[in-house]
């Protein structure tokens, strides 16, 4: 035995896919994105993972949002394989042509990717995203959830938490920001479609999402990843704490890690130590208004209830694992 | 093969011919027996190797040929009214990505009020769309024309759309003469784009463009567009020499030798008007007919010089924009100037287009309305 193997040095194979050499960087430096933001580092390790488990085979689909204007803007382009960008709702269906002229051209070996924001997966693009799933195209869908619509100035979405505050639920003396009886659960949704694979995945957890759309990418039908990325300008953070509140969002149980095979729960990650929600919500200025002023319901116990269910139901104390 | 069969099926059988990869399909009345029609073909194995897509509306519809066809293959899709309204959005974006996507639309009016029955109303409201427009006359010319809208597209790098009126030809059972697969292959070749989504050779589309290139982007996109007169033009003689058959193209002329008068009109009303136009010269009037097949690009120079001699001019046309007036007329005001040019608005909604009527507005002398609107019941509108 020798130190050479306890980290004295480093060698090639052990190294995540983060420091390889042989890194594809399917997402080149230089994009237009924020400091710190989440999506960025999201998408540079989803489609990094998808590029190695499918052999460099990958089709990029992009709806209109952060991503698509961050990273493709004419003449520049950070994408270093195929990609398009249509319109913001249209993406799932996009992706559906390019996977039925694929598989007419017989080059299933191909993997197309379809992704978005939460405004395009959540809101306008739900329809097309829905009918992707029920024919069950071979097309695997990557949501990145910054819980608004941040590119045109963080405005309230489907997937906005309750009591949030957006440019369009701003708290004043008669509301609490975002209406606590709004949003909806697409994780849930995709798997009540009978899929053959939905995860959730976080940049808190990069190792996790890399295995997730390593797997993902490589199973048939219709596929649906859902990864939460902070954003630090709309969200009200350091560009240097993403990584930090996306891990936060996990402790407390607002973010459950999961996943799922033909519509069945199979897997979770579980918390080491649990935290209170007020831990992940103060850390960020849209919470603010919930620390300065009291409110019924009491918006930091509504929010604490949904990470406790969160808990109870994806059995986030343990884990589950029925693979 | 001469063929009994109703316009959709006819539209079905030409679309089969062309060997498209991806069909998508979305019911909306009256387009829907086209893909019906095609649908079956693809189960019968008629339409071998292609993919038929059920999507859940007509934006999921387009979109799917827009992915299709960006991945480098024959794509189509139809619809009508309220379909085409609804995938809007993806009409100016296949046309913006310079994508050769097939579209037929079976003209029906639009809502409110719902209205199922035909006028161009739909047609209209995609003219500023970029795609390439043309409106058939009879149920043979409407086959004739998605063989040619194949050929068109993919070498101009545009988007066409073939404009059929709903149930007046979709439903009609006419004979049609439908070529053989291989004669339609000789005409169509294989389709190969230059460029496409390709793991070998990757490549961004649909990139954001800033004020820096986006106007010069829409420039090209128009002079590509007036550049493809001579396209159509000459894929309408090819399409002569070899189907033996004149179809597409620009205009057809009806009785315009020495007409003083020169209706002109869009799609399936000209078999009406020349009844009407055959009565009329018997009775020593001299009226001609110009049927108007391709819309976009507009051919004004073309319809300049059919319209020189003609001293008044008057448009039969199935739409107009609600606050101005008929767009056919007004666009026809920018090709010639100098004319005495009636509007008149007619089978609205699907409002009957009768030979009486016509008769009656060819002969009006000393009109003092620009603008007239056929089989208007003043009835209904005093008792409002």
């Amino acid at each position: 035995m020798s130190s050479l193997t306890l980290g004295n040095r480093i060698k090639s194979e052990n190294v995540t896919i983060q420091a390889s050499r042989l890194r594809p960087n399917t997402i080149s430096s230089g994009h237009r994105a924020c400091q710190g933001c989440g999506e960025a580092l999201a998408a540079r390790c989803a489609i990094d993972a998808a590029y190695e488990a499918a052999n460099g085979k990958i089709i990029l689909v992009n709806a209109t949002g952060c991503l698509e204007v961050f990273s493709c803007a004419t003449p520049e382009n950070a994408w270093k394989i195929p990609w398009i960008h249509s319109l913001f709702g249209n993406a799932p269906a996009v992706a559906s042509g390019v996977a039925a002229a694929l598989s007419n051209q017989k080059r299933n070996d191909i993997r197309i990717i379809a992704q978005g924001g939460d405004g395009s997966t959540y809101d306008i693009g739900m329809g097309c995203l829905s009918g992707m799933f029920e024919r069950n195209d071979d097309v695997l869908y990557i949501c990145y959830d910054n819980q608004a619509y941040m590119n045109t100035g963080v405005q309230r979405s489907g997937a906005t938490l309750p009591f949030t505050r957006t440019a369009t639920t701003l708290p004043n003396s008669k509301y609490m920001g975002n209406d606590p009886q709004t949003g909806k659960n697409v994780p849930q949704i995709a798997m009540a479609h009978g899929i053959p694979y939905v995860a959730t995945a976080s940049i808190g957890h990069i190792h996790d999402l890399e295995q997730k759309i390593a797997k993902a990418v490589q199973i048939n039908g219709a596929r649906y990843v859902h990864i939460h990325v902070p954003c630090p300008l709309g969200w009200g953070f350091e560009p240097s704490k993403t990584v930090k509140i996306a891990k936060l969002a996990i402790k407390c149980g607002l973010f459950p890690l999961f996943e799922a095979e033909n519509g069945k729960v199979t897997k979770s990650t579980p918390i080491d130590e649990v935290i209170a929600v007020d831990d992940y919500l103060k850390a960020q200025r849209r919470f603010a208004h919930l620390f300065s002023k009291s409110a019924s319901p009491d918006p930091l116990s509504f929010l604490q209830k949904i990470a406790d269910k969160n808990i109870e139901k994806y059995g986030l104390k343990k884990g589950i694992s029925n693979e | 093969m001469l063929c009994q069969l109703e316009g959709s099926q006819a539209i079905a059988r030409a679309i089969a011919l062309c060997r498209p990869k991806v069909v998508c399909a979305y019911p909306i009345t009256p387009q829907t027996h086209i893909v019906e029609g095609l649908g079956e073909l693809v189960r019968s194995g008629e339409l071998s190797e292609c993919e038929f897509i059920n999507v859940e509306s007509e934006m999921a519809a387009l979109s799917v040929a827009i992915g299709s066809e960006a991945a480098g293959v024959r794509s189509y899709t139809a619809t009508s009214s309220q379909g085409l309204l609804y995938m809007m959005e993806a009409v100016y974006n296949a046309s913006g990505m310079e994508l050769p996507i097939v579209m037929t639309l079976g003209n029906r009016t639009i809502g409110a009020p719902i209205n199922i029955w035909n006028d161009h109303s739909d047609a209209m409201s995609a003219r500023d769309a970029g795609w390439m427009m043309f409106f058939a006359e009879t149920n043979q010319e409407a086959l004739d024309l998605h063989i040619q809208a194949f050929k068109i597209a993919e070498k101009t790098k545009n988007p066409v759309m073939i404009c059929v009126d709903g149930f007046i030809l979709t439903h009609a059972y006419e004979r049609v003469d439908i070529p053989s697969q291989e004669e339609v292959d000789k005409f169509l070749p294989f389709y190969s784009p230059e460029v496409c989504l390709d793991i070998e050779e990757p490549l961004a589309m649909g990139a954001m463009v800033s004020p820096d290139y986006f106007m010069e982007v829409r420039y090209i996109a128009h002079i590509k567009q007036m550049k493809a007169i001579e396209t159509i033009g000459s894929i309408s003689e090819e399409f002569f020499q070899k189907f033996k058959r004149k179809s597409g193209g620009f205009l057809r002329e009806y009785e315009i030798d020495g007409a003083e008068t020169v209706i002109v009109s869009m799609g399936s009303v000209a078999g009406t008007i020349k009844e009407v136009i055959d009565e009329l010269n018997a009775n020593g009037e001299k009226i001609g007919l110009l049927s108007l097949i391709c819309y976009r690009p507009f051919p004004a120079d073309i319809l300049n010089k059919a319209l020189k001699n003609a001293k008044k001019i008057i448009v039969v046309e199935k739409a107009f924009a609600i606050g101005i007036g008929g767009f056919l007329s007004r666009e026809i005001e920018l090709a010639i100037k100098d004319k005495e040019i009636v509007s008149v608005i007619a089978g609205i909604g699907g409002r009957n287009i009768t030979r009486s009527m016509l008769k009656e507005c060819f002969l009006q002398k000393n009109n003092n309305q620009s603008t007239k609107f056929l089989g208007l019941n003043e009835g209904i509108i005093e008792a409002q």
